[in-house]
C-alpha cells in the first residue's frame, strides 16, 4: 500500500481513538482541577532542542519538582495532544502566539498569577504589550521574531534585496534562485503584504488576490523550502529567500555574505509563549517553572544557542556583544519587532485561509 | 484457522477503511476537530477542478514512471533471465536489490547533491566546457519522474525477471525452429507468458509512485504538488481530516478501478493462453 494511504490511515485510526477518549473524559471541566502541593512531576510540552539540555536537572535543584518532556513537531501537533489527552495531562506547553490566543480564546489555559512570577520583570515592557495576551494575563513569551528576507549580498550582482516584491517579482539576478515558505500562515505572506493586505485576513476577495499573485510567482522560484533554505543560501543553489530570523542566523554562521532584511512593506510578529493547559493539577509547580525558564540565563541560552531573539531584557543585555555582531538581526530592537503585524488566531477563518494555501500549493 | 485472519483483516483494513470512509462525510472544525454532522462539502472540495488537477497530475507522472520503468526494466530482466550466467544473475539480482538497504529518503537526497545547481553534474558539465550556465535540472517534473523512476525500478525488473526465468527456452526455440522471426516469436510467445508479470510490475511501480510524498517535496521542490503530498498536508499541517479522509477516499477508488483492470488484463491473458 502506498505510504499516502498508510501514513493517512494511521492519522484516522488516531483520529478514532482520540475521539473516543475524548468522550469519555465526559466533557467540559469546569473550574479548577483539584491541587496537588509539594514537589510534583511536571508534564512538560515542547518543540525538540528547544531548551536547554541541563534544564530540568537545574529545575529540580531548585524547586524539587521534576520534568517530564513530551516533544511536539509543530503546534498543531501540540494542540492535538491537548484536545486529545485526559484534561491534566500537561502541565506546561510551548506554543507559538496565533495558537496560544486560540486556546485563551477557547478558555483552555489557565489564567496566571503574575505575583509567582516574579521574574516577569526580566521582560521588556513591549512584551506585556502583545496583541494576543495583553499583560501576560496566560501565557509567559520565551523568544520571538519576525519573517523576513535571508538573501546572499556577494552573489545578486548590484541587485538590492529590500521588499517582497523583490522575491515575487524577482529580476534576473534574482530569477530561479528564490525560495519560499509553505506553511500555512507564511505562504501567503509576501503576496498579502505586497498587496497592502493584512495577515490576519479571511475575506475571500483578498485571499484570492493574494493566491493569484502567488500563483504567478511560482514560475520564478526555485521552489518551497521552510527547513533547508538557509543551507541552499549557503551552497548558492538560492540568493534570496523568505526565512525565519532565527533561521536565517543559521545560514550567516556558515557564510558571512548572508544577510537578514526585514522587507519594506512590513512582516510578521510571532512569539513563541508558554502556557498552562486548563486541567493541570500542578499549577502553583507550573507557575515556579514559568518563573525558572524567565531566568535570565535560560533566556541566554535560547539566543546563543537557538539564535532566537528573546523578550528577556535581562538575557539579551547579558549577550556578548561579538554575537550581536556576527548575527545583526539578534539586535533587531523589541520597538522594531512590534511594528510588525503580530500573527492572530484566524477561529473560524482558518479554513478560508487554508484553502487558499492549498490552492497555491497546487496551482 | 480463517480467524486470526479474519480478525486481522476486521482490525487493520475494514475498520481504518471504514473510518476514512465515514470521516470523509463529516465537517472538519478549527485545529484539526472533526464535527459529526454529516455534510458533502468534503466532496464538492474534492472535486473542485484544481485538486482533480492534482489528481490527474499525479496520474501521469505514475504513467509515465511506469512506462520508463517497463522500458528500463524489460531488456534488464531478459538479460539477467537468459543471457547471464549463474553465477552474474545472482550478482546482478543482488545490486537490483541493493539500493533497499539504504533509506528511500537518503538516496533521494543524494539526487539533490547531484542535480542542484551548485552539484556533482552541473560542476562536470561546467568543468568539461559542456554548458556556460548551470542548468536547471532539480525542481521539475522531470527530476520527479527520475526520482520514481531512480526509486522503483528494481520493482519493474523482479516481478519481470521472475516472469521471464519461468519460461521454458525450448518453447522460443521451437517458434524459432518453425519459422518465427524473433520480433513475432516475442510478441506471440514471450509476450502472452510474461503479461502476468508485466501487469504487477506496472501495478508495483504505479502505486507507490502515485501516492509518492518524499519525491515531489525534495526533488520537485514543493511547486507541483502531487496527490500524496495534498493528503500528507490535510493530516499534518492544516489538520483537516474529513477533507484529507475524502482524498483519501478519490484515491482508493481510483486504485481499486486499477485492480479491477489488473484482474481484467490477467484473466484476458490466460485466455489468449489457452485458445492461442
Amino acid at each position: 500500500m502506498n505510504q499516502g494511504i498508510r501514513r493517512a490511515l494511521v492519522a484516522v485510526v488516531a483520529a478514532a481513538t482520540l475521539a473516543v477518549v475524548a468522550a469519555c473524559g465526559g466533557g467540559e471541566e469546569s473550574g479548577t482541577a483539584a491541587q496537588e502541593a509539594g514537589p510534583v512531576t511536571l508534564s512538560v510540552l515542547t518543540f525538540n532542542d528547544y531548551i536547554p539540555e541541563n534544564l530540568a536537572e537545574e529545575f529540580e535543584k531548585k524547586t524539587g519538582n521534576t520534568l517530564e518532556i513530551t516533544y511536539i513537531t509543530s503546534n498543531e501537533d501540540g494542540i492535538a495532544k491537548i484536545e486529545g489527552a485526559e484534561p491534566g495531562t500537561y502541565d506546561i506547553a510551548f506554543l507559538t502566539s496565533p495558537f496560544t490566543q486560540g486556546l485563551i480564546a477557547a478558555d483552555k489555559v489557565e489564567a496566571l498569577d503574575g505575583s509567582k512570577i516574579p521574574n516577569l520583570a526580566n521582560l521588556y515592557p513591549e512584551a506585556a504589550e502583545l496583541a494576543y495576551d495583553p499583560g501576560n494575563a496566560h501565557s509567559v513569551p520565551y523568544s520571538w521574531g519576525t519573517t523576513g528576507i535571508c538573501w546572499r549580498q556577494d552573489l545578486v550582482g548590484d541587485t538590492v534585496v529590500d521588499s517582497w516584491s523583490d522575491l515575487l517579482t524577482p529580476d534576473d539576478n534574482l530569477k530561479g534562485k528564490v525560495t519560499m515558505l509553505d506553511e500555512d500562515r507564511w505562504l501567503l505572506e509576501p503576496a498579502l503584504k505586497t498587496l497592502g493586505f493584512s495577515l490576519n485576513t479571511t475575506d475571500a476577495d483578498e485571499l484570492q488576490q493574494a493566491v493569484d499573485l502567488s500563483i504567478q510567482a511560482k514560475s520564478t522560484l526555485l521552489g518551497y523550502d521552510a527547513e533547508t533554505f538557509y543551507s541552499k543560501l549557503v551552497s548558492g543553489e538560492a540568493v534570496a529567500v523568505q526565512g525565519w530570523d532565527g533561521w536565517c542566523n543559521y545560514g550567516t554562521a556558515e557564510e558571512a555574505n548572508i544577510q537578514f532584511v526585514i522587507p519594506s512593506e512590513g512582516s510578521d510578529l510571532w512569539v513563541d509563549t508558554l502556557v498552562i493547559p486548563k486541567g493541570s493539577t500542578h499549577i502553583e509547580q507550573a507557575h515556579q517553572f514559568m518563573d525558572f525558564i524567565l531566568e535570565p540565563q535560560n533566556g541566554q541560552w535560547v539566543a546563543e544557542n537557538i539564535l532566537y531573539k528573546v523578550p528577556n531584557k535581562a538575557a539579551m543585555e547579558a549577550l556578548d556583544p561579538a554575537l550581536l555582531e556576527q548575527f545583526p538581526n539578534m539586535a533587531i530592537p523589541p520597538a522594531t519587532l512590534l511594528e510588525q503585524e503580530a500573527l492572530e488566531d484566524l477561529g473560524e477563518g482558518q479554513s478560508a485561509f487554508t484553502d487558499a494555501a492549498s490552492k497555491v500549493k497546487a496551482g | 484457522m480463517l480467524a486470526p485472519a479474519l480478525v486481522w483483516w476486521a482490525i487493520f483494513l475494514a475498520l481504518p477503511m471504514g473510518l476514512v470512509l465515514a470521516t470523509a462525510f463529516f465537517k472538519g472544525g478549527a485545529y484539526g476537530a472533526i464535527i459529526y454532522e454529516p455534510t458533502l462539502r468534503n466532496l464538492e472540495r474534492a472535486l473542485d477542478p484544481l485538486y482533480v488537477g492534482v489528481l490527474w497530475h499525479s496520474v501521469w507522472l505514475a504513467m509515465l514512471t511506469t512506462a520508463i520503468c517497463l522500458v528500463l526494466g524489460y531488456p534488464a530482466a531478459v538479460y539477467i533471465a537468459t543471457r547471464a550466467s549463474a553465477r552474474t544473475r545472482t550478482l546482478l539480482l543482488v545490486l537490483v536489490i541493493l539500493p533497499f538497504w539504504t533509506n528511500f529518503l537518503i538516496r533521494t537526497y543524494a539526487w539533490i547533491v547531484l542535480l542542484n545547481r551548485e552539484g556533482v553534474v552541473n560542476g562536470a558539465l561546467e568543468g568539461l566546457g559542456i554548458v556556460d550556465e548551470p542548468l536547471s535540472l532539480l525542481y521539475n517534473d522531470a527530476a520527479v519522474v527520475l526520482g520514481l523512476v531512480y526509486g522503483y525500478l528494481p520493482l519493474m525488473i523482479l516481478p519481470l525477471y521472475a516472469a521471464i526465468e519461468r519460461i521454458n527456452p525450448e518453447v522460443l526455440e521451437a517458434a524459432t525452429d518453425l519459422g518465427a522471426r524473433p520480433l513475432r516469436a516475442l510478441r506471440t510467445v514471450m509476450l502472452p507468458l510474461i503479461i502476468p508479470g508485466i501487469v504487477a510490475g506496472c501495478v508495483f511501480v504505479f502505486v507507490p509512485s502515485l501516492g509518492n510524498i518524499p519525491v515531489p517535496e525534495l526533488l520537485g521542490g514543493g511547486r507541483s504538488e502531487m496527490i500524496g503530498n495534498l493528503i500528507n498536508r490535510q493530516f499534518l499541517t492544516t489538520r483537516d481530516w474529513p477533507f484529507g479522509s475524502m482524498l483519501v477516499l478519490a484515491l482508493m477508488v481510483l486504485l481499486m478501478a486499477l485492480l479491477v483492470l489488473q484482474s481484467f488484463v490477467l484473466r484476458r491473458s490466460r485466455q489468449v493462453g489457452v485458445d492461442g
